[in-house]
């Protein structure tokens, strides 16, 4: 009898990358509800127009490499970079600003060096940041979240719409009116203005460790990112290092100066720290390799959001954050080469 | 005054997978034992090292146990008949060779009888022989290493025994899924391999020996222990290993049970270690107890492919066709044949390969689950959390894909032992350890050619060098002709002048 030949090993794969996004995808979900329960729809609008334009991007450009479109857009890594993208834009954001954030994310960030696997950029914060820095207006404009309690004018899914669709709100109503400071915006105005962190926590935008509504996304990100970590998609060297490199040194200034120092629990639970500890920074194409790398990475991060925070222009730094560590990662790698097996422990290779 | 026997201290292995195990099939019959097949096919190479030289003519009549080929060179093992008969062929046949090609086989054709040549049944009194005496007998019996590696046993006897040794491990740990032809030979011969180890702890003058068996094995644990207590051998000692790919390896063994790493590119020698299977330690008992050298061995057929698996002990040079079909032939789903587990075996195209030493399992599986088309490498390192050496299969991949020969060096790829566990976990589906066996392969291909060049550069500089020899002596010729001519006079000067002047015109 004759038989069909194959290479070793011949047991099926256990996990497929489609898989593994959506996953990602799925754990965002919880996150999500509550964003709009808070925010209202502005993220499902734009999580609509960054996934039209991510998809759109990537199977232009795979049909421009010459590719089958298809394979790039069946692995669902496209929409995870639009859902991440959606998070980090306002929820007030007209649709040209985060096509262009999504398209610079797929065209620039990820096919220009080679695709998915090649980017050395996380695709979603260089789309960020390349918004950031050519719209930063319209960045800052964040709308308050739903807290009963104060005057507060909140906008329809019609308005919202009408917003994302043309830029311009309704007539009688001003940005000023729509939106507030964010948390960490306040925090920084409040603390450039020689208020204390304890007086500016006092401020109705303000909750039990960030601001409203934002911790509890914060709470609802972090159960996401710990069921990925049950799922075994992200391990815990990252989100670890994130917290540690963001809230030690937050920590031990706190301490220091609990006068002039937001507490901890406020750097984590406000702006992008927590998405960024289980979802942007995990995103294993531009992070370092070995799980002691990983860590480091992850801490770098962390630090960089501290410091960035505290002595940067920047109110969150999350984006620059990234990137950053994301340029850092070939040193990285270098350094923290797991010992194979057999060779000597402190050998260092050529 | 003996030294104090070594503790063995369970080491950690990195990685591995814990697999669906997939052995209960096989297990559920006591071994069988197929009829004498009407021809048996035996390769002259089925060993590590030089192929055997065969000793016989064709037409010639054969017993069992009688030597056909003889090994050759520093490395290599005998082959003797597997059962009586007459030499018709030797000529080449599909094999499931490391490459698949054809390879020279002697091909009996057997009287059915069954007769076994004289020496059968005189054991060898192997506890009043020296050491070195048990090793050289050893070697006749034609035995190798039954767990795959086929490396001829006697020799790596005596390359340890030159060595400093600590630890004697028999490795029943049998990692792979589907094989459970050690376990078989655990449950139902446990005393032989007591006796072997008897055996191999007198050649090489240890004083332990550690038998190693997976947890998975319940049933072999408790016959060994039984013989053990037989034996009343305070030598041996009798150690459970977790159920976790890739343990049997044999690296990977010696650090599970000493805590001890094999050095890069090195042996378990180098870290005072030898580790023998299980199999073979019964198989030098048969050699050297019965007199049988190694004609037969206990063998896995198994797989979705096959209607009713089972362990048989089967001849040497028996057909896997008439082995499946002893096992009740294929199942309709039967797809692909593999010789060997599903994550090291050979996939072969043919079922007329003969069972050799090596084949511990055949495995008939049905429709492999294609995995689809290959995906980028995303870099989730799941690959670098299970490799049981401790390698980054994603960066030595992307060196791999680049070709670049120091950083896969750098990163490695020498010591990979493509055990298949990165293939297994990679979300994109790539074949990583056929792209490292390649990468390998054309490493090994870059070595030769740098061989070459480096020979052909001593080549060409010799000649360079002879050239100026040449020249130089030459030179001294002009100069002592010169030195003769003006001791002869101007009139000679102008002579050589002028001929010089006429072959520069020339």
């Amino acid at each position: 009898m004759e038989f069909e030949r194959l290479e070793a090993p011949y047991l099926a794969p256990t996990a497929n990358v489609a898989g593994i996004m959506q996953q990602v995808l799925l754990a965002l979900v919880p996150a999500a509800i509550a964003h709009v329960w808070f925010f209202g729809p502005g993220l499902v609008f734009n999580l609509v127009v960054a996934a039209t334009a991510c998809v759109g991007g990537e199977a232009l450009m795979m049909r421009l490499r010459g590719r089958p479109a298809v394979s790039a857009l069946s692995d669902y890594s496209a929409l995870v970079t639009a859902a991440l993208l959606a998070f980090a834009l306002p929820s007030l954001t007209p649709w040209w600003i985060t096509a262009t954030a999504a398209l610079f994310a797929i065209i620039v960030a990820k096919h220009l060096y080679g695709g998915l696997g090649f980017n050395i950029f996380n695709p979603a914060m260089a789309g960020y940041v390349a918004v950031l820095v050519a719209f930063p207006m319209q960045l800052n404009l964040w709308v308050a979240p739903r807290m009963g309690d104060i005057d507060y004018q909140f906008l329809t899914v019609l308005q919202t719409l009408k917003y994302t669709l043309t830029g311009s709100l309704p007539d009688m109503l001003t940005y000023d009116q729509v939106s507030r400071a964010t948390p960490l915006d306040a925090m920084k105005t409040g603390l450039n203005d020689m208020r204390t962190p304890a007086e500016i926590r006092s401020l109705p935008v303000m909750g039990d460790f960030g601001g409203v509504g934002w911790e509890w996304i914060g709470n609802l990100i972090a159960i996401g990112g710990f069921w990925l970590m049950i799922r075994k998609v992200i391990r815990w060297h990252i989100p670890l290092g994130v917290g540690a490199g963001l809230l030690i040194p937050a920590g031990l200034m706190w301490l220091l100066s609990p006068g002039t120092e937001p507490s901890p629990g406020f750097h984590m639970f406000s702006g992008a720290a927590m998405l960024c500890a289980f979802f942007i920074a995990t995103d294993p194409v531009s992070a370092a390799a070995s799980p002691k790398g990983r860590f480091v990475y992850g801490a770098g991060i962390g630090f960089l959001i501290y410091a960035i925070r505290t002595w940067g222009a920047d109110v969150d730094g999350v984006a620059y954050a990234v990137l950053i560590m994301n340029m850092a990662v070939p040193a990285i790698d270098r350094i923290t080469r797991p010992r194979i097996v057999g060779h000597a422990r402190n050998a260092r290779a050529p | 005054m003996p030294s104090p026997a070594p503790t063995y201290d369970l080491g950690r292995l990195h990685g591995g997978l814990r697999l669906a195990a997939h052995k209960s099939a096989s297990t559920g019959l006591p071994v069988q034992s197929p009829p004498l097949p009407a021809q048996l096919i035996l390769p002259i190479d089925q060993h590590v090292g030089e192929p055997a030289r065969p000793l016989v003519g064709i037409g010639e009549h054969v017993l069992r146990g009688q030597l056909l080929a003889e090994s050759t060179g520093t490395l290599g093992a005998p082959v003797h008949a597997s059962s009586s008969g007459k030499v018709v062929a030797i000529e080449p046949w599909p094999v499931a060779g490391r490459r698949g090609d054809p390879a020279p086989c002697i091909v009996i054709e057997c009287d059915g009888d069954d007769r076994a040549v004289e020496s059968r049944g005189n054991p060898v009194p192997y506890a009043e022989l020296p050491g070195d005496e048990v090793l050289r007998r050893i070697l006749q019996g034609g035995i190798v290493g039954l767990g795959g590696a086929v490396y001829p046993t006697a020799q790596k006897l005596m390359q340890a025994a030159a060595g400093e040794l600590e630890y004697l491990i028999l490795n029943g740990a049998e990692c792979e899924p589907y094989i459970s032809c050690d376990d078989m030979l655990m449950r139902e011969r446990a005393g032989d391999i007591v006796s072997g180890a008897q055996i191999l702890l007198h050649a090489l003058g240890l004083d332990s020996a550690c038998i190693v068996v997976e947890s998975d094995k319940p049933d072999a644990i408790k016959q060994l222990a039984a013989a053990m207590t037989d034996a009343a051998d305070e030598r041996l000692v009798l150690k459970q290993v977790p159920t976790i790919y890739p343990s049997g390896g044999e690296d990977q063994l010696v650090q599970l049970v000493t805590d001890r790493e094999v050095p890069s590119g090195g042996l378990p020698t180098d870290v005072g270690c030898l580790v023998q299977n299980v199999g073979t330690a019964a198989a030098i008992h048969d050699w050297l107890r019965d007199g049988e050298p190694l004609v037969s061995r206990i063998t896995t057929i198994s797989g979705d492919g096959i209607a009713q698996p089972m362990n048989v002990r089967a001849r040497i040079g028996t057909t896997v066709a008439e082995l499946v079909q002893f096992a009740g032939g294929y199942t309709d789903s039967a797809r692909h044949l593999v010789i060997g587990g599903p994550m090291t075996g050979k996939s072969v195209s043919t079922d007329r390969v003969p069972l050799v030493k090596a084949t511990n399992c055949i495995l008939v599986l049905s429709e492999v689950p294609q995995p689809g088309p290959e995906l980028p490498c995303i870099r989730c390192g799941e690959c670098a959390a299970v490799c049981p050496v401790q390698l980054q299969p994603q960066q030595l991949f992307w060196y791999a894909c680049a070709d670049d020969e120091r950083q896969l060096r750098s990163h490695g790829l020498t010591d990979c032992i493509e055990c298949g566990c990165c293939d297994l976990v990679c979300p994109s589906h790539i074949p990583l350890t056929y792209d490292f066996r390649m990468a390998k392969a054309r490493i090994r291909e870059l070595e030769d050619e740098k061989a070459r060049a480096e020979r052909a550069r001593r080549r060409f500089e010799a000649r360079n060098e002879r050239l100026q020899r040449e020249q130089r002596e030459r030179e001294t010729e002009l100069a002592r002709q010169k030195e003769t001519a003006r001791k002869a006079g101007p009139d000679a000067i102008a002579e050589i002048m002028k001929r010089k002047q006429q072959d520069d015109g020339d």
